[in-house]
């Protein structure tokens, strides 16, 4: 049995950690250029909900992605209008998002579906299926099907986009120019200034990469994970994500390490509950779903290493004259 | 878009831009209410009518407002020391275990003059705990306050479903709540005292915690602008650096910050807890730690305004349950819409508009300038 639990246990946590993963890049390009992202929530939480009632509506898989995009795009493009433009506070920003999400997707749905808030269930042919389903359920008595086959290979596409995109994210901030100079504004924008190249330009840049990346995160929720959109579902998944990006010191590569840590406690917790551990006892469930805020609090305390922000986080940029 | 400081009188910064601001927020909201089908006139009125138009709708009101006050003042003591605490929610939800543990140990031993003063020592005593280890962590071990408030607020979630779940729920019993206190621990409600008067009044939750609020409302502007401690409170906030100078520790302030700011949101417990529920229950801070925010950014963080902003909010979550009962299709999810739009066009964009007010402010003042001295301009 130990091959049905391993692979069961591994293909759980790449799937949880796939929304987790999403969120943690998105937010650390927009961090990296130095606007702090509070409302990766928030944007998730609108991008499953648009990718739910497009979907379920269109019957179209495509426009319930492209929507789920839109929407979190729009809501970068909104904090970028309040924090980069007019040099709002960046925290306030991101609360106001979250909030308005929390609300807007419950009003909505209310209004247009009247199932308390949920929205219609997801044809099956519409929603973003494991690429090979003879490894959808573990095999007893084999470990390579089990392990290989139902713990990595019987995921879905966007579960290796995720994975795919933590080298995207790596190569385009670390061996390209526009990577570098995204870097750079996060860190020294005067300086990126003084070379011509402009601020809030990049800013933005970083801030519509960023609403993709939430809208990816978004509609795999909906559109892949669950079949229907129901209210509050992200359930500080991006709180968590902005934990990850944090442990993972504002780098993708550990970054991914975080969403992996955290997606794997996740992962167990559930089946933690009410078993005894050798050595240890039974562990509350709710410590073993706390955990990634404490270590976060733990490394941000410098008990673990050390966490350093990039230098103008949350600064706005103020053009000398 | 130029930098400087913009020209404009003290009412207008204070008064016109945030109901301007207000205003945006409300009228984008209608545009919502229009979007979902309803009539944003009706849910004015209806809104209006549920939250004032009556007794019992006003004691409603004013018991959401008195929990608004205590979140929003500890939004605002922080923001004076140059904090942002987004941490309300956890030290509220950990207020009211402070009141419960206590209660659940002592209220059957001793009766309520004595009950409800300890009762509200250690609400404030667990909310400033809470918010002091963020504290110390920020001065002393530079992490930043706004993030690990943020994991506070999930940690104070877990540890008390932990308390619930595992040792407070009576055995056998299906729902996750504690057993009911003894009636010493109940903070007493209004309606039951004006009863005793011979007054009738309709039963609400509205209870004597709405004294505490206010006496914390004056606690708060006597601290912060009459005490030795709030100015140096304050000198840190305004300009740590300077303030270390001038022979101010800046550590210590940003740990006194956080405490007042935690005991104050810790105090909700004593409203919800002692004063409503009698009994700990799950998440019953129910998100008015950020809606402090919003009271404390349109109260301008000062005591006056955020009793007033709370009651804009008490009325708005007060009216906006009565709307989901009468509008059909509305739902009371719309007020944290509201919410939400208040903080991004009152907090986040408050500026947005201030060059508009301003250009409008000089032109006025040169027009008048140029009738009265005879066209001089006055640069």
């Amino acid at each position: 049995m130990d091959e049905v639990l391993i692979g069961s246990v591994l293909a759980s946590t790449l799937r949880v950690t796939t929304p987790l993963l999403f969120a943690a890049l998105a937010g650390l390009l927009s961090e990296r250029s130095g606007v702090v992202d509070i409302g990766l929530e928030g944007k998730m939480l609108s991008a499953a909900f648009a990718a739910a009632a497009v979907a379920s509506v269109s019957h179209s898989t495509t426009l319930g992605l492209l929507a789920a995009i839109g929407v979190a795009i729009a809501m970068s493009m909104v904090h970028g209008f309040a924090t980069v433009t007019h040099r709002g506070d960046q925290v306030v920003s991101g609360v106001a998002l979250n909030m308005v999400a929390a609300g807007l997707t419950v009003v909505l749905g209310i209004a247009w579906f009247a199932q308390g808030g949920q929205t219609p269930p997801i044809a099956a042919e519409q929603r973003i299926t494991g690429l090979l389903p003879q490894w959808a359920e573990p095999t007893p008595g084999s470990w390579m099907a089990s392990v290989i086959g139902h713990g990595l290979l019987s995921h879905n596409a966007l579960v290796y986009l995720a994975f795919a995109l933590v080298v995207v994210v790596w190569f385009f901030l670390e061996r390209t120019r526009p990577g570098l100079r995204l870097r750079a504004v996060g860190e020294n924008p005067a300086m990126v200034d003084a070379a011509g190249v402009s601020v809030p330009r990049l800013r933005y840049t970083a801030l519509a990469l960023n609403g993709i990346l939430c809208g990816l995160g978004g509609a795999y929720l909906t559109l892949a994970q669950n079949a229907s959109f129901s209210p509050n579902m992200t359930a500080g998944r991006g709180f968590i994500a902005l934990a990850a990006m944090i442990f993972g010191k504002w780098k993708p590569v550990p970054t991914l390490c975080a969403c992996l840590l955290f997606g794997f406690l996740d992962a167990v917790a559930i089946r933690l509950q009410g078993v005894s551990l050798p050595g240890i006892g039974e562990v509350p469930v709710q410590l073993i779903q706390a955990l990634p805020y404490l270590l976060t609090v733990v490394l941000l305390a410098g008990f673990i290493g050390q966490a350093i922000a990039p230098k103008a986080l949350s600064k706005p940029y103020v053009k000398e004259r | 878009m130029s930098a400087q400081a913009l020209q404009m009188p003290r009412w207008m910064d204070l008064v016109l831009l945030p109901l301007w601001n207000l205003l945006i927020a409300l009228a984008v909201a209608g545009g919502v209410v229009l979007l979902i089908g309803a009539s944003p006139t009706q849910a004015l009125s209806v809104l209006l009518e549920g939250a004032l138009g009556s007794a019992r709708g006003l004691g409603y009101t004013l018991y959401y407002t008195t929990t608004f006050v205590f979140t929003g003042l500890a939004v605002a003591v922080a923001f004076h020391g140059g904090l942002f605490n987004i941490g309300g929610e956890g030290q509220a939800t950990l207020g009211g275990i402070g009141v419960a543990l206590l209660s659940l140990w002592l209220a059957p031993r001793l009766p309520g003059v004595v009950m409800i003063p300890l009762a509200i020592v250690a609400a404030a005593l667990f909310g400033m705990a809470w918010a002091a280890v963020p504290g110390y962590l920020q001065a002393w071990r530079g992490s930043h306050v706004v993030i690990t408030t943020i994991m506070f607020n999930f940690l104070a979630a877990s540890l008390n479903g932990y308390l619930l779940v595992n040792w407070l729920r009576p055995n056998g019993s299906m729902s996750v709540e504690s057993d009911a206190f003894a009636d010493s621990a109940r903070m007493p409600a209004v309606h039951e005292l004006l009863a005793k008067l011979g007054i009738d009044w309709p039963s609400s939750p509205l209870n004597l915690s709405i004294l505490l609020a206010l006496a914390a409302c004056v606690f708060v502007w006597w601290f912060l602008w009459k005490s030795r401690a709030g100015y140096v409170l304050r000198a840190v906030g305004s300009n740590a650096s300077a303030a270390h100078y001038a022979g101010i520790k800046p550590r210590w302030q940003v740990l006194a910050a956080m405490g007042l700011s935690g005991a104050l949101a810790g105090l909700v417990g004593v409203n919800e807890i002692a004063g409503v529920q009698g009994k700990l229950t799950l998440d019953f801070v129910a998100g008015a730690g950020f809606t402090g925010i919003a009271v404390a950014l349109m109260g301008r963080n000062h005591p006056v305004g955020i009793v007033l902003a709370s009651l804009l909010f008490g009325t708005l979550y007060q009216g906006g349950v009565e709307v989901s009962f009468e509008v059909p299709g509305f739902s009371r999810e719309m007020v944290v819409t509201v919410q939400g739009l208040i903080v991004l066009f009152a907090g986040a964009m408050a500026m947005v508009s201030a060059p508009m007010f301003a250009r409008l402010y000089a032109a006025v003042a040169r027009r008048r300038g140029a009738g009265a001295a005879g066209g001089k301009s006055n640069g």
